[in-house]
């Protein structure tokens, strides 16, 4: 039996700067709303404005945005960390904040910074937070074993988690939010700070968590993170949602997905009228030499390029084919690059 | 209520107040049981104060460590945890109400008040040696009185814990905690304040007087002290109105 996560039209004032767990970097590009009424204006951040989203039980849904987009508050919303202003949240058949007990038995969370019990070693913080979700002394100890093992820092496990690194405070945190064996798993930009090799390890392992039918919904900056594992994406900029849906519908979504930059061995009249008249061309721009041919195809087209260019009397001295992605789903969607 | 989460919590306070034990126990009793010894056997000893200060002592020592024990134990984790790292993160997403975190810090902070109390009350006991002159004679006044007194330093630790940050510790210190002791009552009697009628009216909104007089009341009643019946209500209303404040200040800064 899988858990689904439903919020309608969540909205999320902060009346002080958020901290930094919650999103802190959001400041920079969240906007002010000011309240004509006080005497004394209060800047007030409006965090999320009007974001509804809907995620299939075992389904692993995305939310991609920039820094400050409102990942972190959404989440934040989902697992009872941060009031929502106005709208519902909904885990399973359980409303976040009228029953937050229930809530929180179903989810498990990994938040952006390591917080992490550090008065206790590896060991203890995966044995007591199982406990506190009430499950038997000799199952903790055999459950917080197999995640040791599986996140590979049984040589560690027991020293305070205070000396690890930060990778492997990271990886401890996704097995702490593992430990109970949650429906719902909330993963909150979970590759930041791992090197490759463990982010492949950490995505084989979210994939592996999902097959057992359990529903997870990261937050990620990362194009490839959220292509390679979401079923479904939602993006989000400036507290709302601006597109939702697979990642190849989404990508596909973008007028002229393919750029097709090719470089002619000498500038001919006449081969941009040319080009552009080729089928699944959008747009064609010349810049000397070269063009920018934004077409909803990449390498099928190239021969009919090529064949352009002789038609012309140039030949073609390089290409280079850029696919549709969703960083440039991203741009066309903001007109800024999802790193700025 | 989830008591499996409750006692599950106290017991990580525990195994983490087991880890810390030595140094907690140095920290809070070390100064009372020093100056115990140089008030209590080198200063009566040699004359300078009379036999009878140390039954005036002994229960401003026991107040003494059962308020620094409480505060320090609730509060000192919670600003750290509430800092930026959100330590506290993990145990707010424990299954269980909010409140019944803080309600659980502030059992937890009772108990290592109470132990703290007992034995520094038997440690000063020992280092003072014959001639205490304190008697059990009212038992359950005794209990009520170490339950008041410890639910007050915990709850007081709750209050402050939630309200001070990282950089205000040492304020903390030097604005609240030393005036604290030295206006508590602890190395006097309340009485003993009647020649400075101002100061003996300011000194009664620090709890540590209650503290020190309701110990006063019930382990050396013939030493002068404030009514106990009076103690008995302005700890209990203290007591509730930290634990409300408290809750209050709690709930505030775990949900943003």
């Amino acid at each position: 039996m899988g858990v689904d996560i439903r919020t309608k039209e969540l909205r999320k004032i902060y009346n002080s700067p958020p901290p930094f767990a919650a999103g802190g970097a959001m400041i920079g590009a969240a906007r002010s709303v000011r309240d004509k009424k006080q005497k004394k204006q209060k800047a007030e951040i409006l965090a999320l404005d009007g974001v509804s989203l809907d995620v299939a039980e075992g389904e692993i849904f995305g939310l991609l945005g920039p820094n400050g987009a409102g990942k972190s508050t959404t989440v934040g919303i989902l697992t009872t960390r941060i009031k929502p202003t106005s709208g519902e949240a909904w885990i399973g058949p359980h409303d976040v904040w009228r029953d937050q007990v229930s809530a929180k038995m179903l989810i498990g969370v990994v938040q952006q910074r390591p917080n992490l019990d550090f008065t206790l070693t590896a060991r203890e913080i995966l044995i007591f937070h199982a406990a506190y979700f009430g499950i038997a002394s000799s199952e903790r100890v055999r459950r917080a074993n197999e995640l040791l093992d599986r996140f590979q820092l049984q040589d560690r496990a027991d020293e305070l988690a205070r000396g690890y690194s930060g990778g492997m405070m990271q990886r401890l945190s996704i097995a702490r939010a593992m430990m109970h064996d949650p429906q719902v798993l909330f993963l909150d930009e979970p590759s930041t700070g791992l090197d490759p090799q463990t982010r492949l390890l950490l995505w084989e392992i979210i994939r592996e968590y999902n097959r057992d039918g359990k529903t997870i919904l990261l937050t990620t900056h990362n194009m490839e993170e959220a292509d390679t594992l979401c079923r479904r994406i939602a993006i989000v900029d400036h507290g709302k949602v601006i597109a939702r849906g697979t990642p190849a519908e989404l990508k596909a979504s973008i007028p002229g997905g393919y750029l097709v930059h090719v470089r002619f061995s000498a500038a001919a009249d006449g081969l941009g009228a040319r080009l552009a008249e080729l089928p699944g061309v959008t747009e064609v721009k010349a810049k000397g030499d070269s063009m920018d041919i934004y077409a909803d195809r990449g390498g099928a087209l190239v021969g009919a390029i090529v064949a352009a260019g002789a038609a012309c009397g140039v030949d073609v001295a390089d290409v280079h084919i850029s696919e549709p992605s969703l960083e440039n789903l991203f741009l066309h969607h903001t007109g800024r690059s999802l790193r700025q | 209520m989830n008591w499996k989460t409750f006692t599950a919590l106290l017991r990580r306070d525990a195994h983490v107040a087991r880890r810390n034990f030595i140094p907690l126990v140095l920290q809070t009793m070390l100064q009372p049981l020093l100056f115990v010894f140089i008030f209590g056997q080198v200063m009566t000893r040699s004359g300078f104060m009379k036999p009878e200060y140390k039954a005036m002592l002994l229960p401003g020592i026991m107040a003494i460590s059962m308020l620094t024990t409480g505060i320090w134990a609730v509060s000192m984790p919670l600003i750290s945890e509430f800092q930026f790292t959100k330590e506290i993160e993990d145990r707010l997403l424990a299954p269980m109400k909010i409140e019944w975190l803080a309600i659980e810090k502030v059992f937890a902070g009772m108990i290592q008040s109470v132990v703290s109390g007992l034995i520094v009350l038997v440690a000063a006991w020992l280092v003072m040696g014959t001639n205490v002159g304190a008697s059990f004679g009212n038992p359950a006044l005794f209990v009520a009185m170490v339950f008041l007194v410890a639910l007050l330093s915990s709850a007081g630790g709750l209050a402050l814990g939630c309200s001070v940050g990282q950089t205000q510790i040492g304020l903390l210190f030097s604005l609240v905690l030393v005036p604290m002791i030295m206006f508590g009552c602890a190395y006097y009697p309340w009485s003993a304040l009647k020649s400075f009628p101002v100061l003996q009216i300011a000194v009664l909104i620090n709890p540590l007087v209650y503290a020190s007089e309701g110990l006063r009341g019930a382990l050396v009643p013939q030493i002068p002290h404030i009514d106990t019946w009076i103690v008995l209500a302005v700890l209990v209303v203290a007591d509730a109105a930290l634990i409300l404040f408290g809750l209050n200040r709690f709930n505030r800064k775990a949900v943003l």
